[in-house]
């Protein structure tokens, strides 16, 4: 049983809007990350789109840069307990990059440059609910903060937003990823406090 | 070598671990599965302020080990470590 | 495996540094480099964990001294440094680590190199060194933004005066006293020339300070033909804090 210390509340801040259950608001943007920041050269940055056995599709950064973009506003939601509102973005959204290739699959595997990896149901990365993200509150993404580019799907933990997003594969079947095969819950809804395994 | 010194060391692990180990692993030698690199755990590369601790060999930066605490779990994975190699006439108990 | 400590003195060694005296229930004694992880909770349950080294020699009352440094967006330190007063209750586990240790049975020539608040493990080492029965000779390199920065002046100079078992000489990286030698800058391979035992005396190093300090020191020491086993290593976070 912890003793509570005397007149410590931490570095929380009070929100004026409703966060998910268990979050606190945070007003700086902490750096989490399971490895190291992996060295990103624009020149041999490429996003793919494969299904298992073929690239279905691939940008390169001048192709990618040239796809039509949009700058929108999501509140974060990491699984440590931090939630930061109200951030500004600009990227691709998935269901662009989707529209340009056939889809036969209901989940997705997403690598990053090093080994992290996450797993989600398609479906969760269309209709205005992802973006492959490269700009952060008005200026090119930080490579701490995953820059390049890196996948942002703002309505589930953040962990599922991959940095340095290299890879999306469509799969029939869904395989747990980095954190999902370790204690983490596979889908990870804020907003149903969807943390841990057997949650 | 990251170009972003973001890590710890084992050191900084070894309060969680103690969750765990009887003894201090970090003294421990350990041999990395992906390069054969040995070193002793304190040496490793530790990222710990995500969801869980990791620790990665200093030199290739394999996963050498994931530890995390969920509800009233506590998950270990080692398979990045060939093996622990333990000094038992120093290890000192904790 | 967490136990309680209570505060029973608080001493200021600089500006933004205090040094907090705990008597820890319970505590079986700690060996010099080790750590401890302080747990804070808040009332509505929230917590968050530091790890500390521990600055002072084994003592047989069980008392222990922290040395911790206030950062201007630490979460933990500002309420370590400012809010806790004595008699306050501390949650702590330990004490941690048992390879970046020094232990009085070593022999060896010891070299401690400290970049900023990475000098409080070391300064554990110097004064269990200072009760020991030892005849082992420690050099401290110490190195601070600027001379107001510097922990335990007091106290190293009456022991580098006094006993002689230790040398310090210090590095200044942003501003140097008046009429240093040494323009301020970081340490480089002169310097670990100049103030660190040569290593065909097969000292053990002990480096701590931030991860990029101790990448950089260690590069240089193993560049002038250390061997890498004999240098141990403990990195503090980007800032110095330990997360």
């Amino acid at each position: 049983m912890a003793i509570v210390s005397r007149g410590f509340s931490g570095k929380r801040h009070a929100a004026d809007k409703k966060l998910p259950p268990g979050q606190y608001l945070t007003t700086d943007f902490p750096v989490l990350s399971a490895g190291p920041t992996p060295k990103a050269s624009l020149e041999n940055w490429q996003f793919t789109i494969d299904d298992g056995a073929k690239v279905l599709k691939k940008w390169d950064w001048k192709s990618f840069r040239s796809l039509p973009s949009e700058t929108f506003t999501v509140d974060l939601h990491c699984v440590t307990r931090w939630s930061k509102l109200d951030t500004t973005w600009e990227g691709v959204s998935l269901d662009a990059l989707l529209s340009e290739v056939k889809i036969d699959a209901s989940y997705v595997f997403v690598h990053s440059y090093g080994d992290y990896t996450t797993n989600l149901p398609l479906n969760d990365l269309l209709n205005n609910k992802a973006w492959i993200a490269f700009r952060f509150d008005g200026k090119d993404l930080e490579p701490e903060h995953g820059g390049p580019a890196r996948l942002l799907v703002p309505h589930l933990y953040l962990w599922k937003s991959a940095k340095w997003v290299r890879r999306i594969t469509l799969t029939h079947e869904d395989k747990p990823g980095f954190w999902e095969g370790f204690g983490y819950h596979n889908y990870g809804d804020p907003w149903r406090e969807q943390r841990y395994w057997g949650e | 070598m990251s170009s972003h010194s973001n890590y710890l060391d084992g050191n900084a692990a070894a309060g969680e671990l103690s969750n765990i180990f009887k003894i201090d692993v970090t003294a421990a030698e350990g041999r990395c599965g992906n390069c054969g690199t040995t070193k002793h755990l304190a040496e490793a590369h530790v990222y710990m302020q995500g969801p869980g601790v990791v620790a990665r060999c200093a030199d290739c930066e394999h996963v050498l080990l994931r530890l995390v605490s969920v509800k009233q779990r506590l998950l270990l994975d080692l398979r990045g470590l060939m093996y622990l190699s333990i000094d038992t006439s120093t290890a000192s108990e904790q | 495996m967490w136990r309680v400590g209570t505060v029973i003195a608080l001493r200021d060694e600089t500006a933004a540094v205090r040094t907090i005296t705990l008597e820890v229930s319970n505590w079986s004694g700690h060996v010099a480099g080790q750590h401890v992880d302080v747990r804070l909770t808040a009332s509505d349950g929230y917590s968050a964990v530091r790890s500390y080294s521990i600055a002072s020699a084994p003592n047989p009352r069980g008392l222990i001294e922290l040395t911790i440094e206030r950062l201007p967006d630490g979460e933990v330190s500002p309420y370590l440094t400012q809010e806790l007063v004595v008699g306050d209750l501390l949650e702590l586990r330990g004490p941690i680590g048992g390879w970046f240790v020094w232990r009085t049975e070593q022999t060896e020539q010891i070299q401690l190199i400290a970049g900023g608040s990475g000098v409080v493990p070391l300064m554990s080492m110097i004064r269990s060194r200072a009760l020991a029965e030892s005849t082992a000779r420690f050099r401290l390199l110490y190195s601070v933004h600027e001379p107001d920065a510097v922990f335990y002046k007091d106290e190293l100079q009456a022991l580098s005066d006094s006993d002689g078992f230790v040398t310090v000489d210090y590095v200044y990286t942003r501003a140097a006293p008046k009429g240093s030698i040494r323009p301020p800058g970081r340490i480089d391979a002169a310097l670990i020339a100049n103030t660190t035992w040569p290593a065909n005396l097969l000292p053990t190093f002990y480096v701590c300070g931030s991860t990029s300090f101790v990448e950089s020191v260690a590069g240089l020491l193993i560049a002038s033909s250390n061997r890498p086993g004999n240098i141990r290593t403990e990195r503090f976070g980007p800032t110095g804090e330990r997360q």
